[in-house]
């Protein structure tokens, strides 16, 4: 080329292509924010903009508190709406961070006189943090690699599968913002270790507030940053800018961590946040000992060496001593039920099964894997080899975090969505390289002679990305100018110091024309195959709102509005006091919607409440009527899609809350409602089944819909088919039959004696018997 | 055996001493400051284990504030020794303000956490 030639106008053309790459890449990550935004955009566009799922409601609903009464009364309040009758301490035991970006977000657009409602501005949360995570990875990425690896990043990070799956417009819950902080954080740490500035220090403390705010999952960074350190320190990468990243960070982090009020004094008591305290200690006899080698001689070190070995070996033995007193002394060695069941996945289905009944927990399916990062699969071990070829302590720290959310997406599908922003990051470099490599190689067999090429990097790459035969992607003219730049810009680096790679090296490195040219097309054809998974997970696996459900059909597009139906029917036609028991799924969405009392809700913390409800569901109907009785409990909603074919109504739900009463109450036997182990609800069900409160309500007067009774999701014609109800009276049934509402009917005034013999007979002689003459309850 | 450990352990104290007075004046500062701090902690763990953790919080918020400007500390010295060769283009000045700001943000939420 010819700057080589004349350094006078190779200067200024450097600065022109730098100033040229800059503007790019400011443009490019414009458009990669508009395209993480949009594409999250689909259930507005097919449905309409409507908060999705359950735990969303809630969060809609503390936000609503929080707009109309002020952070003071939202930072107190003790909710009586719910867990009727205890109560929940709602300001010290929800992650505030969502809450309070949103109302934040709301006050200041309506102070500036943009009148967003807060459902508008909770609906689009989610993919405004979209984007800001994208840009955060794209940050991440080239403090590790370089700007083109992180633009790689940023795009594959705005259109995963997984990501999107958690933070499309309406599921406005804490991952939306959770992710954003994770990925910001990390790179604040990153940053720190590799400019040693206690200012970037700082401002990764303040990060990580942000993030203990957010989500419980930030026990994953006070975890993995610990272990980075180890590694490091074991690898014998000791220096001082690890020591600046590290020490700070924990002591503000625990602090900070301690100001949440859902967090409180666990930051310094439990299990959990050990492993920092442990490397804390560990990093200062590190920088201790550092520090006398520099400034003894070897012989005196080696004295030093001895005499503080013996000592502290004592020393060292009694503190690790009081230390197993005291987590052996607490039943779980410290550790929560939830963190438990991450590091044995067994324990939750043996000792807690409201954490094994949730579907999010169960660990991933293969297919799965490739549904969620598609073609991110195949980059990421290439990404790994990458990260080695110059092993620096941001590389080390990327292959450690992979690996770590690699082994905990495998226990619970649900942290799928960790393993996302690593894998984008890993399939960054990779095809930053890959292409490097290919443009490369183009520019030198078309540019001829002398020039000195590329990039010393990876003789091992090249044959690995050809084999590997790509798939993954960027856009595509975005990525042949992208690719151009930064094959220019690498090639001014190496012209600066030509004796370094030898002219041997270089041919090694260069791939012939026709290959490079196939790769290239092929790279960003295969890329072209992700953007079309991303785009058709994103519009038909998951924007889904689930609390609106259509079906095609011959006669056009059927909508099943059967959910809000109940909950305005609820608020309209029922007290504001009443108090309504449902299964634990629907409490959050009663509150929200129907604004009425639930006795259990989403947030499961209270065991003993739950297994109440479910043994009241699993027993007969003057059992369950007690029960509820002793809640104060008016009415009574269930969920049936046997009409509809609906398969995640109650009714498949109801083993696990067979199990879970069964599990306080002895008396509620599993086997009890199995026949020969098998669930069903046909005549072969056993009687325990077929008198149950939950089979009752769901199918009472079922027969009248076609005659025969059949249930069209366990397809079979159920088992009893023409009952009375004695205790419950039906009040609302909704279109489809999804909800089913009932109200429980109030005790009898007296019981004469005659009348109390009559009820033991009628209720001890069955309730399908239609010629019960005085039945009292009528 | 316990002679020669002994003379061992002087000809250590005498060349950690002498290479200890060689350092500048204002890295003994930082140290002083250094074991001051640390000092504080532990009289207060002393403290605590005297008379009851009952304000925990309060507790935790004074060890905690004198570890952390230790270790601050400590990292403010790493930065203006002269000795260290990554950070000889960073300015002392720089350094010292950046020791500020973080000691600033330690003490905001150290009051706040103090009940």
């Amino acid at each position: 080329m010819a700057a080589l030639e004349s350094p006078q106008p190779a200067a200024t053309t450097t600065a022109m292509r730098h100033a040229f790459g800059n503007v790019l890449s400011v443009l490019i990550l414009v458009l990669i924010g508009v395209l993480a935004f949009s594409i999250r955009l689909f259930s507005v566009i097919k449905y309409e903009s409507v908060i999705h799922e359950f735990d969303p409601y809630f969060n809609y609903r503390v936000t609503q508190f929080l707009s109309k009464n002020g952070i003071y009364e939202f930072w107190n309040w003790f909710d009586d709406r719910t867990w009727y009758p205890l109560g929940r301490v709602i300001g010290g035991t929800v992650y505030p961070g969502l809450t309070l970006t949103a109302g934040t977000i709301w006050w200041v657009l309506n102070s500036l006189n943009i009148p967003l409602s807060v459902e508008t501005v909770c609906v689009f949360t989610a993919p405004v943090f979209s984007a800001f995570a994208s840009w955060a990875t794209y940050l991440l990425t080239k403090e590790v690699k370089g700007s083109g690896a992180g633009l790689a990043a940023a795009v594959l990070l705005a259109m995963v599968p997984s990501y999107i799956s958690r933070s499309v417009a309406g599921s406005y819950d804490n991952e939306a913002v959770a992710i954003f902080a994770l990925i910001f954080t990390f790179y604040l740490y990153i940053k720190t270790l590799n400019t040693g500035s206690l200012f970037y220090a700082t401002l990764n403390a303040l990060a990580y507030f942000y993030m203990v705010c957010s989500w419980g999952g930030y026990t994953f960074i006070i975890n993995l940053i610990p272990m980075h350190v180890l590694l490091c320190i074991v690898t014998g990468r000791y220096s001082p800018r690890l020591y600046i990243a590290y020490a700070p960070l924990v002591v503000l982090g625990t602090l900070l961590a301690a100001l949440v009020p859902v967090v409180g004094f666990n930051a310094v008591l439990t299990s959990e946040h050990f492993a920092s305290f442990l490397v804390f200690i560990i990093i200062h006899v590190v920088a201790l000992v550092y520090y006398i080698k520099g400034i003894l001689t070897p012989k005196m070190f080696k004295v030093a060496v001895t005499l503080v070995v013996s000592i502290g070996m004592v020393v060292c033995f009694i503190v690790v001593a009081i230390l197993v007193a005291l987590v052996a002394s607490s039943p779980t060695g410290g550790w929560s039920g939830r963190s438990l069941s991450l590091l044995d996945p067994t324990y939750a289905s043996k000792y807690i099964p409201i954490i094994a009944s949730v579907s999010e927990h169960q660990p991933p399916t293969w297919p799965s894997y490739f549904m969620d990062i598609n073609v991110l699969a195949f980059l990421v071990p290439a990404g790994i080899i990458a990260c080695f070829s110059p092993l620096s302590d941001s590389s080390s720290f990327v292959v450690l975090y992979i690996v770590m959310s690699v082994y905990f997406s495998g226990v619970m599908v649900r942290l799928m969505l960790v393993l996302a922003p690593a894998a984008c990051i890993m399939s960054g470099i990779a095809l930053s390289q890959a292409f490097d490599v290919f443009t490369g190689s183009i520019k030198y067999q078309l540019g001829g002679s002398s020039n000195s090429t590329d990039n010393a990097e990876d003789t091992n790459n090249a044959p690995k990305d050809d084999a590997s035969a790509g798939k993954t992607d960027k856009g595509e003219e975005i990525v042949k100018e992208r690719s151009s730049k930064k094959g220019k810009k690498k090639e001014r680096e190496p012209a600066d110091k030509p004796s370094v790679k030898s002219k041997a090296k270089k041919k090694a490195l260069v791939l012939p024309l026709e290959t490079s040219i196939v790769a290239l097309l092929l790279l960003i054809m295969l890329g072209a195959f992700y953007v079309i998974h991303c785009v058709w997970a994103a519009a038909e696996a998951y924007s889904a709102p689930s609390i609106v459900l259509t079906s095609q059909s011959r006669d056009g597009l059927h909508v099943f509005d059967d959910f809000r139906e109940s909950y305005a029917w609820l608020s309209h036609n029922t007290d504001v006091d009443d108090k309504v028991a449902s299964w634990w799924d629907y409490g959050y969405q009663t509150t929200a919607m129907a604004n009425r009392t639930v006795i259990v809700d989403n947030n499961t913390w209270n065991n003993t409440h739950i297994a109440t409800v479910g043994t009241a569901m699993s027993s007969p109907e003057k059992a369950a009527w007690e029960i509820f009785n002793s809640l104060d409990v008016k009415y009574v909603l269930v969920v049936f899609g046997g009409l509809i074919g609906y398969p995640s109504d109650d009714i498949n739900k109801f083993l696990w809350m067979v199990r879970i009463g069964g599990g306080v109450f002895p008396h509620i036997k599993e086997a009890d409602y199995l026949r020969d182990g098998q669930y069903r609800i046909d005549s072969e069900a056993t009687p325990t089944m077929l008198n149950c409160l939950m089979y009752k309500l769901s199918y009472y007067r079922f027969v009248e819909t076609d005659g025969k009774g059949y249930d069209r999701v366990r397809r079979t014609e159920i088992g009893k088919k023409h009952f009375k109800l004695t205790h419950f009276e039906e009040v609302f049934t909704s279109h489809h039959w999804m909800v089913r509402i009932y109200k429980l009917k109030p005790a009898r005034n007296r019981i004469r004696g005659r009348a109390k013999k009559l009820k033991s007979k009628t209720t001890s002689s069955g309730w399908s018997s239609k010629s019960e003459k005085k039945n009292p309850w009528v | 055996m316990v002679k020669s450990t002994t003379k061992d352990a002087q000809d250590l104290f005498h060349s950690l001493r002498s290479t200890y007075v060689a350092t500048p004046t204002n890295l003994k500062i930082i140290d002083l400051y250094v074991c001051f701090a640390v000092f504080t902690a532990l009289i207060q763990v002393a403290y605590m284990a005297l008379v009851g953790s009952f304000p925990f919080n309060s507790f935790l918020s004074g060890v905690l504030s004198c570890i952390g400007t230790a270790v601050l500390a400590v990292c403010l010295r790493i930065q203006v020794n002269k000795e260290n060769k990554e950070f000889k283009d960073l300015a002392p000045e720089r350094a010292f303000a950046d020791f500020v700001l973080c000691n600033l943000v330690l003490h905001l939420v150290i009051i706040n956490f103090l009940g």
